[in-house]
């Protein structure tokens, strides 16, 4: 196991986040995490990586407590252990592609400009972006965009990649492409891959585990041919996304004939 | 924007921002004149200063000769002390008298310095004698009143 | 009804102390990492570029009509005494005394602590802070402390400019329109402006006022809710804290450097 989550606890304000949540993330593999929107899946990944500190439990990523390194031996194990792909890419404004692919290198590295062009370029090959290097972030795509992410994600060469949302807003050619890389990244370089999503087709179609997670726990996991015959019926209802079902298509309310009688009386 | 050009914009912004300081503190300002302070200063007492402040200039014939650098009150004559620095290079007999005046009728005193005849000159340290007291306005005016109504 | 004023009255109250203990806690934090920045210059350059040449015009424009407009109006006053051949020396008072430091703080705080507080705030919302945490580069080093530092070295230097260009513009109204005597206008500066209680303490308003500005500017930006409303508000702060900021210090510094 690359990733063990034991106990997490996390909330927001009086809102309960994650209320004692026990995962595994295994070494080499790409595990899915799924639930609706709003169940702090986004939140589970800056709690990996260390930007968020749980209310209780602990996150040992390699063996190492996350939450029990000091600032600088955080920054220096995310340097070697960790990458992440941004919703929205999170590529730097005001560098262009190969800037932005360069720049973990330049920060962390003192290799010369010439070995890192030629692993900019690599990288940049990767995911098929050679030729849109000088082109700036506002000029690509919202694909682009975390196709450019993901190459500097793995410029540094990390075991793990977190992938946050990465098919959300996808034309389904860019969608295929996403897919289709992370699929790749994981085989080609072994790396352990996370991916958080709402997408359930996408996402099962190349994850070894899913977890289901929803209202702070984890309702179901195991491999997405087990999910799809679940037994749940909330589990089923996510899977194949259907309009009704254990969550209500309507907001709760009182019945119709009721509220439309009330505003005849100006109500 | 290339990183060339942008370090020859911030380079003449600072040597805008230098050329600025120097304008400011040469042309503007007294900064000059203080390394010209290397004078000799000297005391006078006055029975009253009027307005007289520190760094009020300090005239002969009309011409800077220096400044004043220090305003005390002597508590066993009842008097006020003012230290007078002399640029370099400028000398007075020792029988010199100091006055206060006043630049114009409502302009800032100043202590003007009328040469005597003495064949000696003053010497750092040394006191001027002859001194007169700045005029106050209102005691003039209630002189002037005083020998009016007197004369009547 | 009473009660829930109350309540969202202590609440509120509440928000701002913790808002000025976040501030407090940045403040410190940038302050540790900013000596680590003096090896980078090359940040440092870049956003003196985009903090301080970019804000020069206004100060110079701005300058030159405020030292014309005093140049003016101090002559309507004095020519009443027979007087003005001291405007050079009212222009020169007012503009390194007061209105130097302090228009320069007004319009950086408008022009330029606006623009940091908007990009760091777009930084924060389009999560590229966030991705460079990720990155393992620390953004309070690469993004903040270059900021912080260049914005605290241009409003001393923005302000020197300020006032040369004022009283440059003094001296066109009063030489060139006024027909002065060019050589009394420099004489009653030289004569009369006192270089450490004028000048430097002038000098000394802009880096109190730059300080605070930048921080405010900076930490705005940081601390913003990552919506576009969120960052709308944080812009407006800045502006607003940061002028009025400018105001009241400038009113203690005065009390404190001219009482005497």
């Amino acid at each position: 196991m690359l990733v063990e989550i034991r106990g997490l606890s996390f909330s927001r304000g009086n809102r309960a986040i994650f209320d004692n949540v026990d995962m595994d993330i295994p070494r080499g593999k790409v595990t899915a995490i799924m639930g609706p929107s709003g169940t702090g899946k986004t939140t589970l990944l800056k709690l990996i990586g260390g930007q968020l500190k749980p209310d209780a439990g602990t996150i040992r990523v390699d063996g190492q407590d996350v939450h029990r390194l000091g600032h600088n031996a955080l920054y220096a194990f995310r340097r070697r252990m960790m990458g992440m792909l941004f919703q929205s890419g999170a590529l730097l404004t005001d560098l262009n592609v190969y800037d932005n692919v360069a720049f973990p290198l330049r920060e962390h590295t003192k290799l010369s400009e010439s070995v890192i062009r030629h692993l900019v370029l690599l990288k940049l090959q990767a995911v098929g972006l050679r030729g849109a290097r000088y082109l700036m972030p506002a000029e690509l795509s919202g694909g682009m965009a975390r196709r450019v992410a993901l190459a500097r994600a793995i410029a540094l060469d990390p075991e793990m990649i977190m992938y946050d949302e990465p098919f959300t807003g996808q034309d389904p050619i860019s969608m295929g492409v996403l897919v289709k890389l992370i699929h790749d990244m994981n085989h080609a370089l072994g790396l352990t891959s996370v991916v958080v999503s709402h997408d359930v087709r996408e996402t099962a179609s190349i994850s070894d585990y899913v977890y289901v997670i929803s209202a702070g726990k984890v309702v179901e996991h195991g491999s997405p041919e087990k999910l799809h015959h679940s037994g749940s019926a909330w589990v089923k209802q996510f899977m194949d996304g259907l309009p009704d079902g254990p969550v209500p298509f309507h907001y709760p309310a009182n019945g119709l004939i009721d509220d439309l009688m009330q505003s005849e009386q100006g109500k | 924007m290339n990183t060339r050009t942008i370090e020859i914009m911030v380079g003449l912004f600072v040597a805008a921002a230098i050329a600025a300081l120097f304008m400011l503190a040469l042309k503007v300002s007294n900064l000059a004149s203080y390394g010209q302070d290397e004078g000799y200063e000297i005391k006078a007492h006055f029975d009253n200063i009027g307005g007289l402040k520190e760094r009020s200039p300090v005239s002969a014939g009309g011409v800077r000769v220096g400044k004043v650098v220090g305003i005390n009150y002597d508590n066993q004559n009842f008097e006020a002390v003012v230290t007078i620095s002399i640029q370099q290079g400028y000398q007075f007999p020792k029988d010199t008298a100091a006055s206060i005046l006043t630049a114009g009728l409502l302009g800032e005193q100043y202590i003007g310095l009328d040469p005597g005849g003495d064949e000696e000159n003053l010497q750092p340290g040394d006191e001027i004698e002859l001194t007169q007291p700045a005029l106050v306005l209102e005691q003039v005016i209630g002189q002037f009143l005083y020998s009016k109504a007197q004369g009547e | 009804m009473m009660r829930d004023k109350l309540q969202s009255l202590g609440r509120h109250t509440l928000d701002i102390f913790a808002r000025i203990g976040r501030g407090a806690e940045f403040l410190i934090h940038t302050l540790y990492v900013l000596p680590a920045i003096l090896l980078r210059p090359a940040l440092v350059i870049r956003q003196l570029y985009y903090v301080g040449v970019q804000t020069l015009v206004i100060i110079v424009v701005a300058g030159l009509f405020v030292g014309m407009v005093m140049a003016l109006q101090s002559y309507i006053v004095l020519v009443d005494f027979g007087a003005e051949e001291s405007i050079s020396l009212m222009v020169a008072l007012s503009i390194m005394r007061e209105l130097g430091p302090v228009f320069t703080g007004l319009l950086f705080a408008g022009r330029a602590g606006s623009a940091l507080t908007a990009e760091i705030g777009l930084m924060k919302s389009t999560e590229q802070l966030s991705g460079m945490e990720m990155m393992a580069v620390d953004p309070m080093k690469y993004v903040i402390a270059p900021r912080f530092l260049a914005g605290f070295i241009s409003v001393p230097l923005l302000t020197a400019i300020f006032m040369s260009v004022a009283i440059l513009g003094g001296y066109l109204v009063a030489v060139e329109l006024l027909q002065l005597y060019d050589g009394v206008f420099w004489s009653q500066l030289q004569a009369k402006v006192d270089f450490y209680e004028d000048f430097m303490n002038g000098m000394i308003k802009s880096v109190v006022f730059g300080f605070v500005i930048v921080w405010i500017a900076v930490f705005e930006g940081f601390d913003c809710l990552p919506t576009s409303e969120g960052l709308g508000q944080a812009t407006t702060r800045t502006v607003v804290h940061g002028s009025l900021a400018v105001l009241g210090l400038d009113f203690i510094l005065t009390a404190i450097m001219f009482s005497a």
